[in-house]
Order: structure tokens, then sequence, then C-alpha cells
């Protein structure tokens, strides 16, 4: 917005309520101006035709002023400072999510019993045991970890492929029907995702593999990937039209066919864009908390194999929480893992959004 | 000059016509699941599917019976939340788009508004807790679920309006100042008229989206069970604690024992479809309003 958004709308001599303000009752108001000017801003908005005009003769031009009355400019800048507290309330939250997350967090860091090494890198997870309490959640963060990992592995390609098709190989009503269908697969909620991870999910699993338990990370592998598929098509989807058609073009007259132009032009070309995609799908993954829940089982451990069941840093929050007194020490413990949390999204999506800034530079 | 197929142009074709089917068969993979996975919900909730299923309170423990008490609040939340989230968003949005200009504290609020989406719904329910529960003192209620659900779908409403105001071209707002028009009068009469549809098309994609969520409203407001008579319109005060259709989804599949088998598949089935039948109005709002556009 930086192309004179910051100016005035209006040159300063056109309208300056200011001036108006303090000698209003000095004006002249001929009928003659007023109202075709009042016939005219109407035709924008029922408020326009408000502004009382007058004649001002200086250096032989006629000028018309609008004035206004006092209540309404005093009522517009009380709207502007609203507008611009409503503007930075993103920052004000984000702030404060920090703040509060933190704050409820902040005494375990001082408790003696606990250590942040033992806390990041320690899988002994045993906040209700008497006389030997362990929080670590090195567990957890490998579950949150394998199951993002996996999804990815499904919905990356996937993902991509489905961008490509949407963006290259389709157009007209098949492609928007496509986007459509994409746009509600994102709207599903989560824990109908965790529900059909629970009950179809996990009986498929076990009937195709033969895992004992169909509640593992293959399961919330695949939940979380059918999740955060939609997300990487859109992304990569405007990724691939950022790529300018000439490219296209150049390719289309040297005779390539529209694979080797996707393989050989537009996937160097947009993979900036395409990895922020990815990003923001790890984001996602990292960050699902309900799916994850029902869909991956609770067994704090390292998992093995993609038939392990696992809990993730989300999940465990979500099961343990309410059963945490408040200011407990599991309670402390449970936000700090927020942080954790908050931290490591934050990081993923400043990166994501790094890229794609950097794309629209260029 | 006739155009000759030498076995490269025909390998590549073919190459060409195989990449094709592997990346419609990627989207298709994709998209038929789920179909599948949709009729198979259907198909186990049919038994407890109709229309008292809706209106009916939960029974025996809630291992039979319908979903009312949990539909209500679901509403109360999304309401509530979006009376806040709404405003604040649309006002957040006027001012990045139309009166903020390209410094580094506007770059810090953009970078606010992407975090803030990103942040993981556990999170704001952590947030949530700290900050409305126990610091605003609201306690669990209704307010509380309300406000971090806002906070949630705030980011979103500010991007898609963002993305609705961007669209009006500048000539629109140039033609407004030049007659005489201050910036609000300009946002007003000309920027808002002209992007109302896709302001609103933001904003009930997000009535979806909070009727969907749970985790942030778990440990703020929402309870497994409370009592609750049968098609009661007004059950809850503000300050209440209430049931959600998430949440009780998520009881009814993993902590009562003995529900019986169609029920949780039934209200998996009106969450899902009151979310689809959401969001496709708001497309099919958003491709109406999209063909009437002038410009």
């Amino acid at each position: 917005m930086g192309d004179g958004f910051g100016g005035g709308p209006a040159s300063p001599g056109v309208l300056n309520p200011k001036a108006e303000i303090r000698k209003p009752k000095e004006i002249r108001k001929p009928k003659e101006i007023r109202k075709p000017k009042a016939e005219a801003a109407s035709k924008l908005g029922r408020d326009m035709s408000t502004p009382q005009t007058d004649r001002a003769v200086a250096d032989g031009f006629a000028v018309r002023r609008a004035t206004r009355p006092a209540w309404a400019v005093l009522g517009e800048r009380a709207l502007e400072v609203l507008i611009y507290l409503c503007g930075i309330s993103a920052i004000v939250f984000v702030l404060g999510i920090f703040f509060f997350v933190f704050k409820e967090a902040f005494p375990i860091l001082g408790n003696k019993q606990f250590s942040l090494s033992q806390f990041l890198f320690s899988e002994q997870w045993h906040p209700t045991s008497e006389l030997n309490k362990r929080y670590g959640v090195l567990a957890m963060i490998a579950g949150t970890f394998s199951v993002t990992a996996l999804a990815m592995v499904i919905a990356v390609p996937f993902g991509l492929g489905a961008a490509i098709y949407l963006s290259e190989f389709c157009s007209g009503r098949v492609k928007e029907t496509l986007k459509v269908v994409i746009e509600l697969l994102a709207a599903i909620p989560s824990v109908v995702w965790g529900f059909i991870g629970l009950t179809v999910m996990s009986r498929l699993i076990v009937k195709y593999t033969g895992a004992p338990v169909g509640v593992n990370v293959l399961n919330g592998g695949i939940i979380l990937a059918l999740m955060s598929v939609p997300i990487i098509v859109s992304i990569g989807e405007d990724a691939l039209k950022a790529v300018p058609d000439s490219y296209r073009e150049a390719g289309l007259a040297l005779g390539a066919t529209r694979w080797q132009l996707v393989w050989r032009v537009l996937l160097p070309a947009g993979k900036t864009g395409l990895l922020a995609a990815v990003l923001l799908g790890v984001g996602r993954g990292v960050g699902e908390t309900m799916a994850v829940l029902m869909a991956t089982g609770h067994a704090v451990h390292i998992p093995h194999s993609p038939f392990d069941s696992v809990r993730t840093l989300t999940a465990n929050i979500a099961a343990e929480l309410g059963e945490a007194p408040a200011n407990s020490d599991h309670y402390q413990v449970l936000f700090l893992t927020g942080v954790l949390l908050f931290l490591m999204t934050f990081v993923v999506n400043l990166a994501a959004d790094l890229i794609v800034r950097g794309i629209r530079r260029k | 000059m006739m155009f000759t197929e030498t076995p490269l142009v025909r390998r590549k074709l073919r190459q060409e016509r195989l990449a094709k089917w592997i990346f419609f068969g990627m989207t298709a993979s994709m998209i038929i699941p789920l179909v599948l996975i949709v009729g198979y919900l259907v198909e186990r909730a049919w038994p407890s599917l109709s229309l008292s299923f809706l209106v009916d309170v939960p029974a025996r423990g809630m291992k039979e019976g319908g979903v009312w008490p949990a539909l209500v609040g679901t509403i109360y939340l999304v309401v509530l939340s979006l009376a806040v989230s709404a405003p604040v968003g649309v006002l957040a949005a006027v001012y990045l788009n139309e009166y903020a200009r390209d410094n580094w504290f506007n770059r810090i609020i953009n970078l606010a508004v992407i975090n803030l989406a990103g942040v993981p719904s556990i999170v704001h329910a952590l947030f949530g807790l700290g900050a409305f529960v126990y610091a605003a003192r609201f306690g669990y209620s209704i307010i509380s679920a309300s406000l971090t659900l806002a906070i949630m779908t705030l980011p979103v409403i500010i991007a898609s309006t963002r993305e609705a105001l961007a669209s009006v071209p500048r000539s629109f707002r140039e033609a407004c100042w030049n007659v005489g028009a201050t910036r609000w009068q300009t946002i007003k009469a000309v920027v808002l008229p002209n992007s109302i549809s896709g302001i609103l098309t933001g904003i009930i994609l997000q009535v979806s989206r909070a009727a969907g969520e749970t985790a942030p409203i778990m440990f703020t407001g929402a309870v497994f069970f409370k009592a609750v008579d049968k098609g009661d319109l007004f059950p809850y005060g503000l300050r209440e604690q209430c049931m959600a259709l998430s949440m009780h989804l998520y009881t009814l599949s993993t902590q009562v024992p003995g529900v019986k088998e169609s029920v949780p598949f039934a209200t998996a089935v009106v969450l899902l479809g009151s979310v689809l039948v959401v969001n496709a109005t708001a497309i099919i709002l958003r491709g109406y309003l999209r063909s009437r556009k002038k410009w």
C-alpha cells in the first residue's frame, strides 16, 4: 500500500475540515451551488449530501469548500481511532497469547525439581507419580514429528500433484468443481477427522495390515495427510499461478510437452512457493489437536514403526489438562508444552511467510 | 509444413498423457475416499438420523437420545464468537488495506495476523484458560469459550476481508476522493458496499470453522453434559457452561462406554452436514455475486 495510500485522499485546498469548524457562521451559503453538489454526491451515498458549500474568492479562482458539522468530524476521528485499535489487535492478541500461556508456565521454571533439559530430552513422562515425578516430553516430540512426517510423505506428493493438475491440466468447469470440493474438504472439522480415524480408519488398518491396534502413527498420519492436503493444494496452486505465462509460452514454443513443461520449467520456477505450501502443511500438522488425539492412541513412547501408538504434544495437553489441578506442577508443565508448541509453529509459519514474501518481491 | 510424428514425439505425447492421468489420479484419490467415508458415516448413522434426533435431549447417560443441547450450545458459541470477531476483523482489515502505509510497524501487524492464524488450537485453549477463565474471571463459561473462538477466527476474517477490500479497484476510491469525500466516507460509501459479498463469504466460512473446533472450547466453557429441556431455545446463561456438537462427538466416541452404535455416527453426520451446508451456501453465494460483478 505504499503507493500514496498514506497521503490524504483529497488535496488540502478542496477539503479542510478544521478551517471550517473555526468559523462556520461567517460563511455564506449560496443555494445555487449547494444543490448540484448535493445531487452529484448523493450518487455516492446518502451521507455525501450533507456537506454545505460556500464560495470564497481567492486570486480570481472560485473555491468551493465543503463544511461538515463538528460532530461528524469528531465522530469520524473516533471511528478512525477504533479502526486503528482493531488494526493493531492482531499484535495485541499474539503477544497476549504468548504472555498468558507463558505466565501460567513460568513458575515451573524456577522449581528446583524441574529442569529444562530434562523436559526437552527425557522421555520419562510421569506427571502424577507420587514419588518419582518426571516431566520429559521427548516421546511426545517424537510422536508429533513421526505423525507429521508420515503425513507429509503422503500429503506432499498428492497435494502438489493435485495442485499441478488443477493449474496446468484442467480448466473451466472441472477446475472450478475440483476447487470447490477441495475447499469443502478443508472445512471438515478436526473432531470429525478424529472420529473417522477412530472408527473407519482404525478398522481398515487392523483388517489390512494385521496391526494389533488400529490407532497408531499410520492412522494419525493418513488422517493428518487428508487434513493438510487442501492447504497444500491451494497454496501450491497459487505458487504455480505466480509463474509468469511467458515461461509456459516459451516452453511450448520450443515444443515441450506439458509434462516437460511442468518438470523442467514450472517446478523449478515455483519451487519456493511450493516449499511455502509444504511448510504451511507442516505447521497445520504440528498444531493439529483433536484428530491426532483420537487417531494415534495414547502410548507415551518413541515409536519404532508406523504401527506403534504414540502421543503428540498437542494431544498430551488436550488429554491431561482437564485432570491437572490449576497451578500444580503438572498444569504448569502442560502450559510450558504450549509455549513450546507456540514457538515451533511460530518458526514454521514465519519461514513460510518469509518465503512467500520473497516471491512477491521478485 | 506437415507435422510428422516421429517415435520421439510419440513417446513424449504418451508421457504427457500418462502424466495427466497420474495427476488426475492423485486429485481423485483425495476426493474419492472422502466421498466413500462420508457415505459410510451416513450409512452407519441412518438408524438414528431423524428430525427428532435434532430436538431430543441425550437419554440414559448419553447412550441414546438426541443432540439438542449440543446443537443449541454450538449456535450460542458461534453467534457470540462471530459477533466479536466479525466487526473487529473487518475493521482491522479496513485499517490494513485502507489506512496502513507500508512501514515496519504494519509489516509486524501482517506478521502477527499470519502467526495468529498458525497458532495451534490447543494453544488457543491454553490462552483462553489463562486469560478469560482465570485472569478476566469469566470462569468456565460461554463467554470465555466464545471469546477464545473469536480470537481463533479473527486472523482468517482479517485475511478474507482484506482480499475482498483489495479487489475493489483503486479508481473507485480516487473518484470518490476527487469529489471531496473523506477517507472514511469513501470507505463507507464506495469500498464496503462494493466488497460486502466477499466480506460476508469470509465470515460465513468462519461460522463452520467456529462450529467445528473442539480444543479451544474444551477447557474454557464446553462440558460433557448439561441437562436441558427438549426443544428449549434459550437454555443457557452467558456465564454458564454449555454443551457443543464437536465436544459432544468427542465425548460420545471416547469417553462414554456402551453408547448405542449409531448415535456418535449420527452426531458426526449432523456436525459434518451443518458445516458443509454452511460452506456450500457461502461458496454458492460467492459464485453468484462474482458473476454479477461489473468490473
